[in-house]
């Protein structure tokens, strides 16, 4: 049973194909987002200008930033519905932070932000490991805790940009070499994850748990300890994306982030994100999450009634994850039938 | 047998809690054991208990409808537009069951026939109907409903303070007992659920059910955006939402089991009136919305989590009680 050397190379050939068809995945993804940005700088130029290409990516950062958390979760089989009310309790608790404490630096509200959504994390990932609570009952559950405990601190109040330090709402708008500050921190995340889901044993061990945790335990992976962690991190990126939230938007009340949830399952799911595990990437997740944000400003710069542009992106939603399903099935039928 | 007496354990739970809600809210106030107060909260929750039964048999077999709150937004807006064109009420209603019907009848075919997962499927169709209902009304509201029917939303069972709507859910909830618990259908959702592939090659036609399932949910929720419409006497596109997480709260604490095969009406429909209960109690001494959101969400987690542990705790005592006989026979 001792693995030869010969066999190596031969389950590298192996992995190859899937690999190919998730290079193909995200490269269909890429082509489509040319296309649809093609079409919508031909019919109206300023839809490319700086400006609003800016704008564009200050408005994806934050999704694109959840979903990375939330594919480490999807990942396992498991969702994280409660992020939106991380997002919007990190966003005011962390503005009311900066009230009681102008001079707080830069570093240490992002800090706070990361440190309160690993503790909103923990407590999904504690049900769910340990309680055994199903994690869409258990993130539906704190989904509701964590924006009423929001309600009940904002208690109707509201932070407003004047009561924020101007140092921290530059840090939003300030931009190195014209890439805004907030896109390359969040670049900076989603880059990190990448390389730590792809390249390193416990990253792997996210895919293994989703693809079969029966296996996975067998092959000695610590399947609870490894949930718990997925939820801190995924707590832990949507405390942090708050924080950003209200460096975006200056103005936070307690229902900041509301609906979030599903903004962001849905850039995952069109990004290639299984929600049936093990399947999924943090480029295509990102991807995804442009996507959506494209297709949201492409139909502002086409003019399209507003009332529209729900359904619209809902249908290309439904699109995308229909197409996927079918080419998916036919690649997979191509594979089976391959070696015959 | 052994799951059904544990399943009836937490329906028993549920209807005690129910009660305990009842005699708490009585002594909170002495105005909320009356009648009006009574009618007044059991008609605020009427939506959510007709989107409840059919929620219920959708989780049974293991699937999920989030889009169930776009649909009633968009039978709100369809109705409230159809009625605002001059199309006769009945016609405009039956329309509106139409749409819904249609609504479900797309969901249906795109997990059945493309056999993708409900939850993306409906994530996309709750944006999509909910994006069609503003596509409808914009931000306009219709609210010139003819008294006859207004009064059909919050108006009472004649000679008892039983709100229509809720009538209508009683009645509703019988039907779907019935059809849940004492026929061969509702035998085969719980084959399905429990395990499809099984269910499958016994014969049960998994594919056309879960369809069928799906039309009845657009159709229960277009007729909870009709209740609702005639309720506040408004059509508006934003009608109901976010709903969609509070119906499933409450089927979930019902005891119907995420992963399907296990649960039932009464449990739904007991949990369903916990809630409402809870919150119309706290309401009435001016607990705020925020206190009414966390015990909701405490309730859904709680009502998993403390039977997981309960039942760990009892294998843990079990497996010390067996220990000693193990030890002597090795």
């Amino acid at each position: 049973m001792t693995a030869s050397p010969s066999e190596v190379p031969a389950s590298a050939a192996r992995a190859n194909p899937v690999q190919q068809l998730l290079r193909a995945r995200e490269l269909s993804l890429v082509l489509l987002l040319a296309v649809l940005m093609g079409v919508t700088t031909a019919i109206n130029p300023r839809f490319l200008s700086v400006g609003s290409v800016r704008d564009l990516l200050l408005n994806v950062a934050i999704i694109g930033l959840v979903v990375v958390g939330q594919t480490v979760v999807l990942l396992m089989r498991h969702v994280d519905l409660s992020v939106s009310s991380v997002v919007g309790l990190s966003a005011f608790l962390s503005g009311a932070l900066f009230v009681a404490q102008p001079s707080l630096p830069l570093p240490l509200a992002l800090l706070f932000g990361l440190l309160l959504g690993a503790v909103a994390g923990t407590i999904n990932g504690l049900l769910v490991a340990y309680g055994r609570v199903p994690a869409l009952v258990a993130t539906l559950g704190t989904l509701y805790v964590y924006r009423g405990a929001d309600y009940a601190i904002v208690h109707g109040g509201q932070i407003n940009a004047a009561n924020l330090p101007p140092s921290f709402l530059n840090f939003a708008t300030g931009s190195v070499l014209g890439v805004p500050n907030l896109v390359l921190l969040v670049l900076l995340v989603m880059v990190g994850f990448a390389v730590y889901l792809g390249s390193y044993r416990g990253g792997r061990e996210y895919y293994a748990i989703g693809s079969n945790q029966e296996a996975a335990v067998l092959a000695g992976i610590r399947v609870q300890r490894r949930t718990l962690t997925g939820f801190v991190l995924s707590g832990a990126i949507a405390g942090l994306a708050g924080v950003l939230y209200l460096a975006r938007y200056g103005t936070v009340d307690a229902s900041a982030g509301s609906g979030l949830e599903l903004q962001v399952i849905a850039a995952a799911v069109v990004g290639g994100v299984s929600i049936n595990g093990g399947v999924g990437t943090i480029a295509g997740a990102g991807i995804g999450a442009l996507l959506l944000g494209v297709i949201g400003s492409a139909l502002v710069t086409l003019r399209a009634p507003a009332f529209y542009q729900q359904a619209i992106q809902g249908a290309l939603l439904l699109l995308a994850i229909s197409v996927d399903i079918v080419l998916s099935r036919r690649t997979a039928r191509r594979l089976q039938g391959g070696p015959k | 047998m052994k799951s059904v007496r544990g399943l009836l354990g937490w329906e028993a739970t549920i209807l005690a809690l129910v009660v305990l809600a009842l005699l708490g809210g009585a002594l909170l106030s002495p105005d909320f054991l009356t009648a009006s107060n009574l009618s007044f909260l059991t008609a605020n929750f009427s939506e959510i208990a007709l989107m409840a039964l059919t929620m219920t048999l959708i989780i049974i077999v293991a699937e999920i409808d989030l889009s169930v709150a776009s649909i009633l937004g968009l039978a709100s807006a369809l109705l409230g537009t159809l009625w605002a064109a001059h199309v006769p009420m009945p016609l405009a209603i039956l329309l509106t069951f139409l749409a819904g019907g249609l609504a479900g009848l797309l969901n249906g075919l795109l997990v059945t026939r493309l056999g993708l997962p409900s939850l993306a499927v409906t994530i996309g169709t709750l944006a999509l109907y909910r994006g069609l209902a503003y596509a409808l009304l914009g931000d306009r509201a219709i609210a010139d409903f003819p008294p006859f029917y207004t009064n059909l939303g919050f108006g009472t069972v004649p000679g008892t303070a039983i709100p229509i709507p809720m009538a209508l859910f009683a009645v509703l909830a019988v039907l779907t007992a019935v059809l849940l618990h004492a026929t061969a259908f509702g035998r085969r959702l719980y084959a399905i659920g429990a395990n499809s592939m099984a269910a499958r090659f016994a014969g049960v036609q998994v594919e056309r059910i879960k369809l069928l399932l799906f039309v009845m949910s657009g159709l229960m929720a277009a007729l909870a955006g009709i209740v609702y419409t005639f309720r506040f006497s408004s059509a508006r596109g934003d009608n109901g939402t976010g709903l969609e997480l509070g119906v499933i709260a409450a089927v979930l604490l019902g005891g119907v089991s995420i992963f399907g095969g296990r649960g039932s009406v009464v449990g739904a429909v007991a949990a369903v009136f916990l809630i409402g209960i809870i919150n119309g109690a706290l309401t009435i001494v001016d607990v705020s919305n925020e206190i009414l959101t966390i015990v909701t969400g405490l309730l859904l987690i709680g009502s998993v989590l403390v039977p997981n542990l309960l039942a760990r705790l009892r294998a843990a005592r079990e497996r010390r009680a067996v220990r000693p006989v193990g030890d002597a026979v090795s």
